[in-house]
């Protein structure tokens, strides 16, 4: 009776169809923007690039500088987010009673992840540079970037804690273990992959971020590396914002090799990521 | 035979219920299974969980009574419990095997009580397989991940994983009930030789594993202790018509 309507079979497959088609048209603008950068920048990219100060005002010469800053700037944030942010983790999803305060670190902490990053800038500022007297430096911005950071990295780590089975609590508890000694020996282990993940994109997004280092650590120009926490320091993702900005007659190879460096950091990183999932994934016993 | 757990006026309610047991008062004797059998909900597992203070991780709400093991009062705050878990070995009704090899597993008991000698743990290995019936299968590959082993496999490295502790008590939660009649067999014959040396408490999955292993039986109904006596008796000829009705399959 109902011919023109599909059978469960043309249905199935137009549906495929149809989120085959979705799921292209949301990495297209992905693979787009990475082609493009590589075909504009990529022939910026040279030994002497990557080694070398900026010259003539930035039009010329390398990145060092800016390179060697992002590297301080996501190892500094690491330093100060990951050990915190996992232990909040471990906190939230072991020890902390089911309550009215646990409830609102819960919402403060998804609150917190979705504050616009220029607002933690200003804060990183207030507290960090003026208040505390830390200055424009690779200090006061990898601290602004770990606050930045936290939320991610607590979120992530608190739902890997939690997906580890329960029954390997009751276990371990059952065979003498100490809740500490259950954490440490089977639910960290366990859940390291997810906590890895999670570390990787909050440091991540920390590299790539202009807003909160542009007050507290950025460097407009500075014509050689930084040697202590107190050192301003250039960073990729600003150096890119001023050479696109502020220079003018900046040539459009530099920009866009620039662009490429910040990319491939970050997909980098991705990519680590990734891997230690699929690792663990293969290693997984249960 | 002495009396190794005697478990006085034990009422215990959970945060949001009713009482899940009231006003037990049971004697468990030493080298002998004693099982604790009824429908669902009657309270054998939350009885067993007191016994090793697993309970602690619940919500529970009120605790009262005492249940003496040794004469020594384990509900009383100051006990070691700990020490207590080491003494009271729990194998749970689905085998719960943990992220590390079979050798990890057993081993994981002592490692947590802190002993590293290797010879020792070899030892521990050894002899929890050897009584668990499992030596045979798994001596070549210890190694291995402990996921690897057949559902049956799994639950007696369970049950080897609390006796490598050398426990004194151990119970067991519906050990077999996801277990084929032949693993079934197996975990039972180990009992029978276990409790040589051992004071078991089993809540078996059927009325038949009941019968077939109780040297002493308590059958629970609703959180109360309704019957409780020798196997062979309870179940031919129990004295409470409630018992009779279950034990007969009339009713649960
Ligand atoms: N952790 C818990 N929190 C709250 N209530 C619980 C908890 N564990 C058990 N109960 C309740 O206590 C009562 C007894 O449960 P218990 O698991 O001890 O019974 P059981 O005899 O082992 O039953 P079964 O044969 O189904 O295993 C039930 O009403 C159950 O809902
Ligand atoms: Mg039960």
């Amino acid at each position: 009776m109902n011919k023109l309507l599909l059978n469960r079979n043309q249905t199935q497959r137009l549906g495929f169809a149809l989120l085959t088609v979705m799921a292209a048209i949301t990495v297209l603008p992905i693979i787009l923007v990475v082609f493009y950068v590589i075909s504009q920048g990529g022939a910026a990219i040279s030994w002497e690039f990557l080694s070398g100060f900026p010259r003539d005002g930035m039009r010329q010469g390398g990145i060092l500088p800016a390179l060697v800053g992002t590297l301080a700037l996501t190892v500094g944030t690491a330093i100060f987010s990951v050990p915190l942010g996992v232990a909040a983790a471990v906190y939230l999803a072991e020890y902390a009673p089911e309550n009215g305060l646990t409830r609102l670190i819960r919402i403060a902490i998804i609150n917190l992840a979705g504050i616009p990053s220029v607002v933690y800038g200003l804060f990183g500022l207030g507290l960090f540079v003026l208040f505390l007297k830390f200055g424009t430096s690779i200090l006061s911005a990898s601290l602004t970037l770990s606050i930045m950071t936290l939320p991610v990295i607590i979120s992530t780590a608190e739902e890997a804690l939690r997906a580890v089975p329960q029954a390997f609590r009751t276990v371990s508890i059952s065979l003498g273990a100490t809740r500490w000694q259950t954490i440490r020996r089977i639910v960290l282990p366990e859940a390291l992959p997810g906590i890895l993940t999670g570390i990787i994109l909050g440091l991540e997004r920390a590299a790539g971020e202009t807003a909160p280092i542009l007050f507290t650590g950025a460097a407009f120009f500075l014509p050689r590396l930084p040697n202590s926490p107190f050192d301003a320091t250039m960073a990729l993702p600003y150096h890119l914002f001023v050479i696109s900005t502020q220079v003018p007659e900046m040539p459009f190879q530099i920009q866009y090799g620039t662009a490429l460096v910040l990319i491939v950091f970050v997909l980098g990183m991705n990519l680590i990521a990734t891997i230690i999932r699929s690792q663990a994934r293969a290693r997984r016993q249960w | 035979m002495t009396e190794k757990i005697q478990i006085e006026h034990l009422t215990l309610q959970y945060a949001d219920g009713a009482e899940s047991l009231r006003d037990i008062s049971l004697n468990v004797r030493e080298n002998a299974i004693t099982v604790l059998f009824g429908p669902a909900g009657g309270g054998k597992s939350s009885l067993l969980r007191c016994l090793n203070r697993l309970n602690d991780l619940a919500d529970v709400k009120t605790v009262s009574g005492k249940i003496l093991l040794d004469g020594e009062n384990i509900l009383d705050p100051q006990t070691d419990v700990i020490a207590l878990r080491r003494k009271v070995g729990m194998v749970f009704a689905r085998p719960v095997v943990l992220p590390f090899s079979i050798y990890g597993n057993l081993t994981y008991g002592l490692e947590v009580m802190g002993e590293k000698r290797k010879l020792r743990l070899d030892e521990a290995v050894e002899r929890s397989l050897r009584q668990a019936a499992l030596w045979d299968e798994v001596k070549e590959r210890l190694d291995d991940p402990a996921i690897a082993l057949s559902g049956g496999q799994q639950q007696r490295l369970c049950l080897a994983r609390a006796l490598a502790l050398e426990p004194e008590v151990i119970l067991l939660d519906e050990p077999t009930s996801g277990l084929d009649p032949i693993s079934t067999g197996k975990v039972e014959a180990s009992l029978q030789e276990l409790k040589k040396n051992y004071t078991i408490l089993l809540a078996p999955h059927s009325v038949q594993q009941a019968a077939r292993v109780a040297d002493y039986a308590a059958f629970f109904l609703q959180g109360e202790l309704v019957e409780f006596g020798e196997g062979k008796t309870l179940f031919t000829t129990p004295r409470q018509k409630r018992t009779e009705d279950y034990v007969t399959g009339r009713f649960g």
